[in-house]
């Protein structure tokens, strides 16, 4: 079953990938501001540019 | 700081988009054939090309890789564009996406008709395919992260989370799953053995569940509801943190598709943890969803699109609670092999998926085009006939698996098995005919939708470059007031280290794995023995044919089980299967102590025409196979690749083996000839009987030599 421990190194790797992107993003400021990001979708060109 | 102008591409959107809806129907009707092939055998038309065998894995391969895959990249390029403030990073690269992935989708569905498969199920797609599916992979991947660099908002909104999740992690899952050494032009044979291959391909087919089906379409989720709904996404903390704890879960959940095989207790047991951890941040992903249309279901009821997206978001919380559910072993125990799993996939696959995808084209198609959609009358039609279609497609499988469980585990009084496999059978197939109504009904709505959405097309101005404003982010002040060491590496080290990872792990893997896995292939069991020319022929016609849809060759350690099929299979028994044939339905009995069970006329005439010999069996008939001279111009090819495999044949056995294989086909020729069959000893059907007869016989010869 060494099988397992190719498919564990594996998974661990990319568990380190999301793991390093994770502490980028909490380091770089990524989640600092969670409330006008989910506000910011909204303002889009096309709405305002077609529809007026 | 100056303002930018730019133009969003939408030409590739709609691209993505018309293929989502023709392949859409295209799956859903093969979908519908095989349903119904389930209860009337006749509509396998007795042809190779459109049995069931080879008609299931087009079907699943159709809807998870053509329907869904293309309107995940349809989705998320529109969303990139928008969140990021930028025109997808190359234009040329979309258009090989784009074409690239139709190219892989019609291979497949040619090569699945041929018979070209790997046998293993969702990664039936053969070598060259699979090295196609990488180049495109890629190409969608520089695509993304290099529209993500030259984005002009330094925030990545949460869907962006979702996709890259997808991409790093379908990347692994389709490398590793993949390794397979070719035979042929277009064959290969898995690199890993039994229990080995089981466990891969199962850690491959739960993950491609989380990170194909689920991921992509969550990021989908946080953009189109919202936007539909007009108001944010209920929490965006909560998002950012159950989009975390779903990713760094889910991919250690996979073992609890082999829970009572002879996988490892403890792998089974950490499968099993990780699947009950993954209903929080699931559900937190599905109540947030929900949460966002608080204060708004006024609109819900008039609102053809924000109806589909509550049905879908509940069929996700109802899927992703019945899946930890599923996963433990005493529910397992009932639910395995039957079709209940079938259900539990498809209130996922319709409703989640289907519906996500129908009300996101609904919502996006009248934008592209500048106009309003069609008719909301025949949208909302859909979504009553959808959900019908649903319902009725669930409700008489989860019946019909629950039943036959029980069926199949029920004793008499004295002891005996109650019930013979095949009245388990007939005693369900008036629920098959009803999946069979629901999955039509569900096939209608989704022409309904097409229609509706071809017409809004045609009513409408089609923007194939939108413009946008934006300010590019190195003019944009940094919101921090201390320049951070990570904001100078973020713009090109980030690609750099991508890449290098994936390149890393990719040279470490092809270096590590032949050692690894080929030295750990010595037999276990001294009684297993390689199988002949003969057998392996009738192996790979088996895996051909796609038998391993319908039939499986694991029996579990139950008592019902050795009393219907013999002793239970043991890990060691499998080394030699490459691919592993265990199978995860069992629509027939399982296979694998059927050798000696039957005489060899049986199984030549059983394969000629199963309704002759077992009255009202819903097994399709193959007589190609009493037809077709058996191909043993790769024999020896054969033999050399299992060789380099680690299979022990004697040096030199490739030269001697086709000389083998004839003396064998002779033998069950003569064995048929004295139950008054007369067969050519060179057809195909020959080297089947050889290998079914084969099946599971190794540990009986065992056996009587211990006990005399």
């Amino acid at each position: 079953m060494t099988v397992i421990i190719l498919l564990l190194s594996v998974s661990l790797l990319v568990a380190i990938v999301f793991l390093v992107a994770y502490l980028w993003s909490v380091r770089s400021g990524q989640f600092d501001d969670d409330y006008s990001p989910a506000h910011r979708i909204f303002f889009d060109d096309q709405e305002q540019t077609n529809n007026k | 700081m100056q303002i930018e102008k730019f133009y969003y591409d939408n030409k590739i959107v709609k691209q993505f988009g018309a293929a989502t809806l023709i392949w859409g129907v295209v799956g859903m009707l093969v979908g519908v054939l095989i349903a119904f092939q389930l209860a009337f055998p006749a509509l396998n038309f007795g042809i190779p090309y459109t049995s069931f065998g080879r008609l299931r894995p087009i079907h699943t391969n159709a809807v998870i890789f053509a329907f869904v895959g293309n309107a995940v990249f349809g989705g998320a390029y529109y969303i990139l564009q928008r969140v990021l403030k930028a025109r997808l990073y190359n234009d040329v690269l979309s258009k090989i996406h784009f074409w690239g992935w139709q190219l892989i989708i019609v291979l497949g569905a040619i090569s699945l008709a041929l018979g070209y498969t790997t046998g293993k199920e969702y990664a039936e797609l053969e070598w060259p395919i699979d090295i196609l599916i990488t180049l495109v992979w890629v190409v969608f991947g520089v695509n993304m992260f290099g529209t993500i660099l030259k984005r002009r908002e330094r925030h990545l909104y949460v869907a962006i989370w979702f996709f890259i999740g997808t991409w790093v992690t379908v990347a692994m899952l389709h490398i590793v799953n993949s390794f397979e050494v070719p035979f042929s032009l277009f064959q290969s044979y898995s690199l890993y053995a039994g229990v080995q291959d089981a466990l891969v391909q199962w850690w491959y087919g739960h993950n491609a569940v989380a990170f194909f089906l689920t991921t992509p379409f969550l990021g989908l989720m946080y953009y189109f509801v919202p936007k539909a709904a007009g108001r944010p996404i209920y929490s965006y903390r909560w998002s950012i943190i159950h989009f975390w704890a779903l990713i760094f879960i889910y991919i250690w959940a996979g073992p609890h598709h082999l829970l009572y095989t002879a996988l490892p207790g403890w792998a089974q047991a950490l499968g099993t943890v990780f699947s009950i951890m993954l209903i929080l941040p699931s559900w937190g992903g599905m109540l947030n969803g929900l949460f966002t249309l608080r204060g708004a279901w006024d609109k819900v009821r008039e609102d053809p699109i924000l109806k589909m997206f509550v049905v879908a978001l509940t069929c996700y919380g109802m899927a992703t609670f019945e899946g930890p559910m599923l996963s433990l072993k005493n529910v397992n125990a009932i639910s395995h092999y039957t079709d209940w799993t079938i259900a539990h996939v498809h209130v996922g696959a319709l409703g989640f998926n289907g519906f996500m995808i129908f009300a996101m084209l609904y919502w996006l198609i009248p934008r592209l085009w500048n106009t309003k959609l069609y008719s909301q009358k025949l949208a909302n039609t859909h979504f009553i006939i959808g959900t019908i279609g649903i319902l009725l497609y669930a409700v008489p499988l989860y019946w019909a698996g629950f039943t036959q469980s029980l069926m199949w585990k029920k004793f008499t009084e004295s002891g005996q098995l109650q019930y013979q496999f095949l009245e388990t059978v007939t005693h369900i197939v008036p629920m098959y005919v009803l999946r069979g109504v629901g999955g039509s009904i569900y096939l209608l709505g989704a022409l309904l939708a097409t229609y509706n959405l071809y017409k809004t097309m045609k009513a409408g101005q089609f923007v194939a470059n939108e413009a946008a404003e934006g300010v590019a982010l190195k003019d944009q002040p940094l919101p921090q007031s201390k320049m951070h060491w990570h904001s100078v590496i973020e713009r090109k080290p980030i690609r750099l280290l991508v890449f290098s990872l994936i390149v890393v792990a990719i040279g470490g893997i092809i270096e590590l794995m032949p050692t690894f896995l080929i030295d750990n292939n010595v037999p276990t069991i001294s009684a297993v023995r390689p199988y002949t020319p003969l057998e392996l022929q009738g192996r790979d016609i088996y895996v051909r044919e796609g038998c391993y849809t319908c039939h499986s060759q694991m029996i579990r350690p139950f008592r019902d089980e050795e009393a219907r099929y013999g002793a239970y299979s043991k890990a060691g028994e499998f080394i030699y299967d490459h691919p592993f044939q265990w199978g995860s339905k069992r629509t027939g009995p399982d296979l694998h102590r059927i050798g000696g069970k039957y005489p060899d006329s049986w199984h030549y005439k059983h394969m000629n025409d199963p309704q002759e010999m077992s009255d009202g069996s819903i097994m399709p008939a193959y007589p190609w196979l009493l037809d077709k001279d058996l191909d043993t111009s790769n024999t020896a090819g054969k033999i050399r690749t299992m060789q380099r495999l680690g299979v022990p044949y004697p040096e030199g056995y490739d030269k001697i083996a086709n000389t083998e294989l004839r003396e064998q086909a002779e033998k069950i020729t003569a064995s048929l000839r004295n139950e008054k069959i007369k067969a050519r000893s060179s057809k195909e059907i020959i080297a089947l009987i050889a290998y079914l007869q084969r099946l599971g016989t190794d540990i009986k010869a065992e056996e009587t030599v211990n006990n005399p």
